[in-house]
């Protein structure tokens, strides 16, 4: 992979990994003495691990081909096997967890092993590890063939792979030792966000140098939806983590705001990261994807770029049905009531469109595992974001909140939609990058789509039913006006669901194992050549139907 | 309830960049060809790519 990259790259290369290095010597020394200095130690390692990598390479011959004719795939690549790396270890996590709530001694008495320290360990590494990763990996692909441009820069584009893939290991170890500022998708601590603001800042200029050299003159509405999600991001996360250290040597900060004000900011956070990070950036891939592996374009370009300006102007102030029923005025709840209804319309227009341009190729569907994929997370996505809007009411919010519906719920979402349209996705972009025939087996294409789609639908009614009778148990009193059923009596009557939902999980950690496994198959074991799916033309190659710029 | 007087300014403000961004692409004709637009990503081959305009070769 060196070869691709010229001397002065891998230069700047190695002076970047030397000054990752250097700080983590620095926040190991200061930190001496609390996790914080572990963490200087770890990215010591990490950055001095990768300046060595490239230093081993740095006198070997430069790249002699013309890099301006094709494409830079490499930290695709990368990131793709980053993405199903992360995505075996946290759902694994995200097993025993669930195993622990429906058999407690699971925990085996460790303090890292407790709930409360896996648990996040399994939520950012699904959401940022397994998801964080295929939208960047996939983000590069797209911005690259609609832009029929090259990556702009050689060195950026790994900067934020593993710049952002070093912040996910040090959250994750992070949780482990107990390091949490307790902000949900939110937890990691001050120099760990300082570091993930730096990381994205590259992504947007890399974003942005990238559209601007574009040869197409049109912006694909999918780059308009992985642009949403970088920029969107970027300020979320600022604004949320305002905190200051309890002191520069230690791990421990306090929030900017307190009390209801800290639980507003984190909730305006906490839904749009929902609706920027596990919606906009995964309705860029189902954009680009869906229509790509069908063949055809997309049923209607119009309403995808009607829906793109819909969720931008109404998510963003959707957040406060997070606070029903608390100090949060009454008015900011209904704002937020009201416009997570209204966020139904552009949610349905995005889920119809697919299943519309699937409309007349329900063959294809049939046939191909990975089209299948897609077309289900359409469907997931349609139904999650009608029971979003539904729960975002406050009389269904009073039944459903606290209670394990939201976990179905939130599931729904994660396993329905966007794992699924990642794993479609990754099924459809791994023969094309490294150039094979095909899969190296689509009978376990096969097998990852069911077990996904049977190991979801058993979660998400396990938790359904779990979180309604849990609801209903809450507020249901006895004739003298006590309540009838004691916190113990709904944990036993939650019992089965949890085992259920241990299975459901399992089933669905089992898939992505055989996808991963596949996929490295699909590297090692199939033959080179061009995939013919994949190609849905091949005249006119590269030609932009429309003279550039004019 | 202070941090309103914050989060409702950023929130405006970054509906303001999204508007800005809309109007941006009004501007540069970026609906002209809609249909033609959602079928060209379909038409393009992986390698190679066109030649880069010239003047933008540095």
């Amino acid at each position: 992979m060196m070869e691709r990259l010229t001397v002065a790259e891998r230069q700047m290369a190695m002076l970047l990994t030397a000054i990752v290095a250097m700080a983590g010597v620095l926040l190991g020394v200061i930190g001496r003495g609390d996790a914080m200095g572990v963490h200087g130690w770890i990215t010591f390692i990490f950055a001095g691990a990768l300046f060595f990598v490239v230093g081993n390479a740095l006198y070997a011959a430069p790249p002699t081909e013309d890099r301006t004719i094709s494409y830079y795939d490499d930290p695709t690549k990368i990131g793709i096997l980053l993405s199903l790396f992360w995505a075996v270890i946290a759902m694994g996590m995200g097993v025993w967890v669930a195993a622990q709530l429906a058999w407690p001694e699971l925990r085996f008495d460790a303090a890292w092993s407790s709930f409360g320290r896996i648990r996040p360990v399994h939520t950012s590494g699904v959401i940022f590890g397994f998801g964080g990763n295929a939208l960047i990996a996939t983000s590069y692909h797209v911005m690259q063939r609609t832009s029929r441009a090259r990556l702009a820069g050689h060195v950026s584009p790994w900067f934020v792979l593993l710049g952002f893939n070093l912040f996910c290991i040090v959250a994750a170890s992070g949780y482990l030792m107990g390091i949490t500022q307790s902000k949900e998708y939110a937890e990691p601590e001050w120099y760990a966000d300082i570091w993930l603001v730096i990381v994205w800042v590259a992504y947007f200029v890399l974003y942005m140098r990238t559209l601007a050299r574009r040869n197409e003159p049109h912006i694909y509405v999918a780059n308009w939806y992985y642009l949403a999600f970088i920029l969107v991001v970027a300020v979320l996360h600022i604004v949320n983590n305002l905190a200051v250290p309890a002191s520069f040597g230690a791990a421990k900060s306090y929030s900017a705001f307190s009390g209801v004000q800290d639980a507003m900011t984190q909730w305006w956070y906490g839904h749009n990261a929902v609706a920027f990070f596990l919606t906009a950036g995964f309705l860029g891939m189902l954009y680009y994807f869906l229509p790509k592996r069908a063949e055809r374009p997309i049923y209607s370009y119009r309403l995808s770029i009607l829906s793109f300006w819909g969720i931008v102007f109404f998510y963003i102030w959707a957040g406060s049905h997070h606070l029903h029923y608390t100090a949060v005025p009454q008015w900011v709840q209904t704002l937020g009531m009201t416009f997570s209804v209204m966020l139904l319309v552009p949610s349905w227009a995005s889920a119809g469109n697919a299943l519309m341009t699937l409309n007349g190729a329900w063959g294809k569907v049939r046939d191909d595992a990975t089209l299948r994929f897609m077309m289900v997370a359409a469907v997931f996505y349609g139904l999650s974001t009608f029971e979003g809007s539904f729960m975002a009411v406050r009389a269904v919010n009073s039944l459903s909140h606290y209670t394990d519906w939201t976990i179905g719920h939130v599931h729904a979402g994660a396993m329905g939609w966007v794992a699924l349209i990642t794993f479609g996705s990754i099924y459809a972009v791994v023969p094309i990058l490294w150039r094979k025939e095909s899969m190296y087996s689509w009978k376990l294409v096969e097998w990852h789509f069911w077990l996904a789609l049977s190991g979801t639908v058993v979660y998400v009614f396990a938790m359904w039913n779990s979180g309604i009778i849990q609801g209903l148990m809450w507020r249901t009193y006895s004739e003298s006006g006590t309540l009838a059923y004691s916190f113990t009596d709904t944990l036993v009557a939650m019992h089965p669901y949890y085992v259920a939902r241990t299975i459901g999980g399992a089933m669905f950690l089992a898939g992505a194992i055989i996808g991963s496994f596949n996929v490295v198959m699909t590297i090692r074991n199939v033959r080179e050549g061009t995939p013919e799916q994949d190609f849905p033309t091949r005249s006119e190659a590269g030609e932009p139907a429309v003279p550039a710029a004019e | 309830m202070t941090i309103l007087h914050l989060l409702i300014p950023i929130t405006l403000l970054m509906g303001m960049v999204g508007l800005l961004a809309f109007f941006w692409s009004l501007r540069t004709q970026q609906y002209e060809d809609l249909a033609g637009d959602a079928e060209r990503i379909l038409h393009d081959d992986d390698t190679p790519m066109p030649p880069r305009r010239k003047e933008e070769i540095k």
